[in-house]
């Protein structure tokens, strides 16, 4: 087959700018071959070089005693004690999902569990953050079906289960989903594999199922906005297939315990490309592949499509060659390829070879060092404009539009569609606050959550920001967790608008502030940009996933609410009811500033909670929907009514910062009385929990009424 | 007791199932799904629950086909003890050790949640433990769990007091309420449900234990 010629077509077709395409002919003075520009086009795109963002990641705090490994390889890798090691990572799959939400979500799954077990960790948990548009937009019910039915297709059989994890609704999603996947999991700190080539003439060896056309183009895909061609891009999505992952997981865990591997690294976006280029680029050699050797399962496959091939389940992997029959003898027992394609070369440089045929020839260290990087402009988001007067409401009424709205009403219709148990080590599975998984044949536990409050972080980026970070840690701390590290997905709108750039600006100043501040450094990440359609950008999303560690299965805070407990309050409320929950959902306003975040405070409560976790019975963050939800909550979960003292709408759904519901029985609550009081710490009686009415002053309804509005509103909405 | 575990390649309560048979006091070796023979003096083969073979074609059916399986008939055959879990028991239907067919939810979604469920006998040394009637929580976790089998089929089963287990709250549709039953010998049990995910109090449940406890103290040498 006749390759194409270079044209300015072609050229802008793979996502490169003219000046982009003049520093190619700059680096290898010549033009390229087409399967060079679709090498340059799959390095330099957004989604693999993170050129824009690159200058503000470089910002946020990414080190600490307990960080083993930052940012740069697969996932971060955090030291939990005993000579163990916790890997984890977020990605998102957003462009893929919205085109075909089955497979784009599932293949999302597949990529970041891929990520941990390349690093030699067992993956343990899983969560997700999904953001749809509007329920009564048109597209909104296929995608969360087709979005669910994906993510727990690949989870339940790959055998993970799945923790935690969030589930939006607003009209900004309306062309443009979010599907972020995050997994963890567990290795001997002194056995983390990287990605770092070394040795001259080793072999580079193909793991996993077979390269075929699929995902062609992907990850250039991936970086552009979306607009009326959307379904023309259908055939650029990958298809997963979980069994084979399950195999690959296990054949690789089994393989690095032989002594085999040298380096390894998953083929994600952008296949062989992008993981050869890394193992070489990071190691110091260049690498040369003869593609005739990849196993393929379609006929007359170019070097082009074979370099860019996003189709699943694969690996590249250099051996250190006397280990080769052992090596391959454990791919055969799972029944997957096993092929050597290549070896390391001393020069620099990237050698493509197809039955003999230079197809490209490329100096390797200038793939990923001279991707370009920009110091894209940016403006400050404009301070928002005070909240107007917030009408009193029937503060029971209000609570029903809550429980109503699939924002805030149960998720049992999503996480029972996943395996939140396999492993049987899950000590608490998904509906409240954060998840909790054993460390097997341990004491130890793991506690996972992911938080991020979009409009807050629209209002106010850098509140926002911070927010996003305190919620997490505040997530972890009601469990009885001491957080440990982040993972953070930057998920924002076109980069090279200045005001969408200073949203992400602004959000990663204020994760760094909070990660900082709250000893959470982040180890690992994503970045999605061009989340777009027709121009129009979704709500800026910088989601948060972060794990705590518990080190005894008594250090846990357990749900265990009885009638006659005491409801206290810790933290300060204010009343603030800008870019509430109550606003957005009762008055439809999305008004006013982000709630400010005091990070000396999140600190000291959090402390707080954790010193006295022994006298305190059940306790949730107060987070969207305030004092309300969080008193519901725990009610619901506990099948106990509550009544609370008050009944103004500032003290009830305000959103301050920094707070806490707990339940307590009267002798604790006098415990933790004196002990807030030494401590500096603000705690406050609200109520108590009893009878079988949720009651705020004299407004009053049953439990089994709000329940069940509670448990219905979800699929009544988007099922 | 002597306990093996088959491990097929898409299995993934394999480690599970052998957690809960070594807390009840058992030995447990794990058997690969190409190998064509147990090992020697086998008291029980657990077969676990997962995806077999990716639950491609039909749940269990490729798996039934697989060398191992056909010295799990044997053992059976020769009046063996075997158990067979969510993936376990639709391998156990596919070799015909036990009748019937686990068809697709009824709701056609995946499910994950722990039911609620009658023990219908204690007369087995799976369910001696309990007692007939008792009300037992057990999580589920499938997407073909909706027992069918025949009117016929079905009379004889619970004629001959076979059903083990039944939904209090049928989840997937399985024909009158069908959560779990024995092989004619009452040696083999298949079940949809995970005891082994209800087996120690860090699960937040320990009703599956029992069944375990039970198995071990009615295999134990004499």
């Amino acid at each position: 087959m006749q390759d194409p010629a270079i044209t300015p077509e072609l050229i802008a077709a793979h996502g490169l700018k003219p000046d982009e395409y003049d520093r190619i002919l700059e680096i290898i003075g010549r033009e390229p071959s087409f399967t060079e520009l679709g090498i340059f086009s799959a390095m330099w795109n957004e989604h693999c070089s993170y050129k824009s963002s690159k200058k503000w990641l470089r910002t946020l705090p990414t080190e600490g005693p307990q960080v083993i490994c930052g940012p740069g390889e697969n996932a971060g890798v955090v030291d939990i004690g005993d000579g163990q090691a916790v890997v984890f990572k977020m990605e998102s799959h957003n462009h893929p999902s919205y085109i075909e939400p089955y497979q784009g979500a599932a293949t999302g799954v597949g990529g970041i569990l891929r990520d941990v077990f390349t690093m030699g960790a067992r993956p343990i948990a899983a969560m997700n953050s999904l953001s749809f548009g509007e329920p009564s937009h048109p597209k909104t019910k296929q995608l969360v079906n087709g979005v669910v039915a994906g993510v727990g297709g690949y989870g339940n059989c790959f055998g993970v289960p799945t923790v935690g994890g969030e589930v939006r609704f607003h009209a900004a999603y309306n062309g443009n989903c979010l599907v972020n996947a995050f997994a963890a999991g567990l290795a001997d700190a002194d056995k983390i594999f990287y990605s770092a080539a070394s040795g001259l003439g080793m072999p580079v060896v193909y793991l996993g199922a077979k390269t075929g056309r699929d995902g062609v183009g992907g990850a250039t895909m991936a970086s552009a906005e979306f607009d009326d061609t959307i379904e023309e891009k259908r055939p650029t999505v990958q298809v997963g297939d979980p069994f084979t992952e399950k195999r690959l997981m296990e054949a690789t865990l089994e393989l690095m315990q032989t002594g085999a591997v040298i380096s390894i690294q998953d083929m994600g976006a952008a296949g062989l490309t992008c993981s050869a280029v890394e193992m070489g680029d990071k190691g110091g050699l260049g690498v040369r592949l003869d593609l005739e050797k990849v196993p393929v399962r379609e006929e007359n496959m170019t070097a082009y499509e074979m370099m860019l091939s996003e189709s699943q389940e694969r690996m590249l992997m250099v051996l250190r060659p006397e280990k080769e029959a052992e090596a391959k003898a454990v791919f055969d027992k799972w029944d997957l390829d096993f092929a050597i394609v290549g070896e390391t070369i001393a020069e620099d440089r990237f050698l493509i070879m197809l039955d003999g045929e230079v197809k490209a020839d490329l100096p390797l260290s200038k793939l990923s060092s001279t991707a370009p990087e920009y110091d894209r402009p940016w403006v400050e988001t404009p301070a928002a404009e005070p909240l107007a007067d917030v009408p009193q409401v029937d503060p029971i009424d209000a609570l029903k539009i809550l429980l109503e709205s699939p924002n805030y009403a149960a998720k049992n219709w999503v996480y029972e569609q996943y395996d939140t148990m396999v492993m049987a080590d899950s000590a608490r599975t998904p509906g409240l606050g954060a998840g909790i998984i054993r460390v097997h044949g341990t004491d130890k536990a793991l506690a996972f959550t992911s938080d991020v409050t979009p409009r807050y972080v629209k209002a106010n980026p850098v509140e926002g920001g911070k927010q996003a970070v305190a919620e997490a840690y505040r997530n972890l701390t009601a469990v009885g967790a001491k957080p440990l590290a982040t993972t953070d997905n930057m998920n924002f709108g076109n980069p090279e608008k200045p005001e969408i750039m200073g949203q992400f600006v602004g959000a990663i100043k204020g994760i760094g502030a909070a990660c900082l501040a709250l000893d959470m450094p982040i180890v690992s990440g994503n970045v999605s940009l061009y989340n777009e359609t027709d121009g129009t950008g979704i709500l800026p999303t910088p989601t948060i996933g972060a794990v705590g560690i518990i080190n005894s299965p008594n250090d846990i805070i357990g749900c265990e609410v009885r009638d006659g407990h005491v409801a206290l309050l810790i933290g300060e409320s204010a009343g603030h009811l800008g870019q509430s929950a109550l606003l957005a959902e009762v008055f439809s306003r999305e008004e006013g500033d982000a709630p400010a975040v005091d990070l000396d405070a999140e600190k000291k409560n959090g402390d707080f909670i954790r010193a006295n976790r022994e006298h305190i019975k059940a306790c949730t963050d107060l987070s969207d929907g305030g004092l309300a939800m969080a008193a519901f909550e725990l009610a619901e979960r506990a099948g106990v009514g509550v009544h609370l003292d008050s009944d103004q709408t500032p003290d009830l759904f305000g959103e301050d910062q920094a707070r806490y519901l707990i339940a307590c029985n009267f002798d604790q609550a006098e415990w933790l009385m004196t002990e807030a009081g030494k401590a500096g710490v603000t705690i406050t009686t609200v109520g108590k929990f009893t009878g079988d009415t949720v009651r705020f002053g004299s407004s009053e309804a049953s439990l089994e009424e709000l329940t069940s509005l509670y448990h219905t509103g979800f699929a009544a909405a988007v099922a | 007791m002597k306990a093996a575990v088959i491990v097929f390649p898409g299995s993934n309560c394999d480690r599970d199932l052998a957690v809960a048979f070594e807390s009840a006091g058992a030995d447990v070796t794990m058997v690969w799904h190409k190998d064509s023979t147990l090992p020697q003096g086998v008291d029980i083969v657990g077969i676990p629950g997962g995806f077999s073979f990716g639950d491609y074609l039909r749940c269990g059916a490729i798996a039934a086909r697989s060398p191992i399986c056909q010295a799990v008939v044997a053992h059976a055959d020769r009046g063996g003890y075997a158990m067979g879990i969510c993936n376990g028991f639709q391998v156990l239907t596919e070799t015909g050790v036990l009748p019937g067919a686990l068809l697709r939810n009824a709701g056609l979604k995946y499910i994950c949640k722990t039911v609620g469920l009658k023990v219908e006998t204690s007369s087995s040394a799976f369910t001696e433990g309990y007692n007939a009637g008792d009300t037992v929580n057990i999580p589920i976790a499938h997407h073909d769990g909706n027992y069918f089998a025949d009117a016929e089929t079905v009379a004889r089963l619970k004629g001959e007091d076979r059903v083990a287990f039944t939904y209090t709250d049928n989840p997937n549709g399985s024909i009158s309420d069908i959560a779990g039953i024995l092989s004619e010998n009452r040696r083999v049990l298949g079940m949809m449900p995970h005891p082994e995910r209800a087996a120690d109090s860090g699960h937040g449940g320990t009703d599956g234990a029992a069944l375990f406890r039970a198995l071990t103290g009615a295999l134990a040498p004499a």
